[in-house]
């Protein structure tokens, strides 16, 4: 489902992904942490283009880029479509409602019929619990809901894969457990997840696999049990022995 | 001796009157029938070529940078009367035929070109003043550059950008006067036209200062309703 080879990127002389490489099957979820730098967010960044790596290639279902040739704005804008993102500040359009915010994309980008779309945006907004929200401005939502909506926009424009960059990081912790529960139901209804995280229960619930990243390479990889449990190389202890 | 005379002749203050109200109308013609039109054409072109320059200045294609930055220099390095003799003026000499620009048109030129540099500067800093996660967010749809731009960024950067867009309309409204020089009969040059009939400078200068700050000052009125419309959808 999601192939990556040889991934790297490099800002100036700072190469901040060494040689990444990973496969996931569809449905499973990925939970990725790290200590700061390790280059975590970057890769996410890479799997939607937000930032164009030096040199590899990607593979998301059957479309795929290889970086070490130009690749054409068209084939960006197509790629992302497999994609959608969840961003830490949450990102959404101030001057839309949430209704609005999570139609953008459908009517705008897909083109669909705005009736249509407004229904199935309601659904996405109830679906996250935010029903009774559908004319709030994101000025009038509390974080938790911000993000909930964030989740609603980016499923909206049904995604193969979604992207997940610290969601719950600029959250009170009172409001962190709303949108977790949001991303378990999602986990639970087969979505391809990638999410970094410095959220250790719920990697310890919901991932089926959990990649540890330092200095730009992956460590290591292994289930929640055996990641938590019996961790194998240095750095994985060490960086796990910060989070007693 | 002008003010001792309005207070202790009635013979001259009627005189006064008389000619501030036979001007009046005069005055106004030349307001609603060339500066404010002036004003607002310009204004309106100007806009368009401030977003096309900002955009240019902006993107990532080196050559559009280097047009776009020349333009703004030359334009904010020499003064907006010496642009207008150049089109009006300056331009026959190079082609008598083609290149005598009347006088409205050869106005309208100068001024678009004047606002359009300076109000790109405005449009450019408004445009960068939208965080990068917006731009983000919209790539992350699916969106293009240029949906991104319409949809996301251009409703933001324009709450951004209303106030100082409006000091340079209002500022142009004031430079309309300069379009005497090139013989548009607008305002001040009608002003100019009375005054050296009667001689009465003061008279005549204080009255279109007046008008020119009665049109002025109901834009700044329009501004602040606008700011506010603008503003709906922010936590104030």
């Amino acid at each position: 489902m999601i192939k990556i080879t040889g991934l790297s990127k490099s800002f100036g002389e700072l190469e901040v992904l060494k040689d990444i490489s990973l496969d996931v099957e569809k449905g499973k979820v990925i939970v990725v942490i790290g200590p700061s730098g390790s280059g975590k967010t970057t890769m996410l960044r890479c799997l939607n283009l937000l930032e164009t790596p030096s040199g590899g290639s990607i593979a998301i279902s059957n479309k795929s880029i290889d970086f070490t040739q130009k690749v054409s704005k068209k084939e960006v804008t197509e790629f992302r479509k497999l994609t959608g993102m969840v961003f830490q500040g949450y990102n959404l359009f101030p001057h839309k409602t949430a209704l609005q915010n999570v139609m953008e994309g459908p009517v705008i980008v897909k083109k669909e019929d705005k009736e249509k779309a407004r229904k199935k945006a309601e659904q996405l907004l109830a679906k996250v619990g935010l029903a009774d929200k559908l004319d709030f401005y994101p000025y009038q939502l509390s974080g938790g809901q911000q993000q909930r909506v964030g989740i609603a926009r980016a499923l909206a424009m049904e995604p193969e894969v979604m992207l997940f960059d610290e969601p719950t990081s600029a959250l009170d912790p009172e409001l962190v457990g709303e949108v977790l529960k949001v991303m378990k139901d999602l986990a639970r209804e087969g979505m391809t997840m990638i999410v970094v995280t410095h959220e250790m229960k719920f990697a310890r619930e919901v991932a089926d696999e959990i990649l540890f990243m330092d200095g730009g390479y992956i460590v290591e990889k292994a289930t929640p049990e055996e990641f938590f449990s019996n961790p194998k190389e240095d750095r994985t202890k060490r960086f796990l022995q910060l989070l007693q | 001796m002008f003010l001792n005379n309005i207070f202790t002749d009635p013979e001259q203050l009627q005189r006064y009157t008389d000619i501030a109200t036979s001007s009046l109308l005069p005055l106004l013609k030349g307001a609603f029938l060339y500066s404010l039109p002036l004003a607002i054409v310009s204004f309106i072109i100007g806009l368009v070529l401030a977003v096309l320059t900002a955009l240019a200045r902006l993107s990532s294609v080196k050559i559009f940078q280097i047009i776009a930055r020349v333009y703004v220099s030359i334009i904010r390095g020499t003064p907006l009367l010496v642009q207008l003799f150049i089109i009006f003026y300056g331009l026959p000499n190079i082609s008598t035929e083609h290149l005598t620009i009347d006088p409205v048109p050869a106005a309208i030129i100068g001024f678009s070109l004047n606002v359009g540099a300076y109000a790109s500067e405005i449009v450019r800093a408004s445009i960068s003043s939208i965080s990068k996660g917006q731009w983000e967010a919209g790539y992350s749809i699916g969106m293009t550059y240029g949906q991104n731009l319409k949809r996301i960024i251009l409703p933001q950067a324009a709450r951004v950008s209303l106030p100082p867009l409006s000091n340079t309309f209002i500022s142009l409204i004031k430079d309309t006067s300069l379009a005497a020089l090139i013989l548009v009969t607008e305002m001040f040059r009608k002003a100019q036209e009375i005054a050296s009939t009667n001689y009465e400078f003061l008279l005549l200068y204080s009255e279109v200062a007046l008008l020119y700050w009665l049109i002025c000052f109901p834009l700044s009125i329009v501004q602040q309703r606008l700011e506010d419309r603008f503003s709906r959808h922010l936590l104030k």
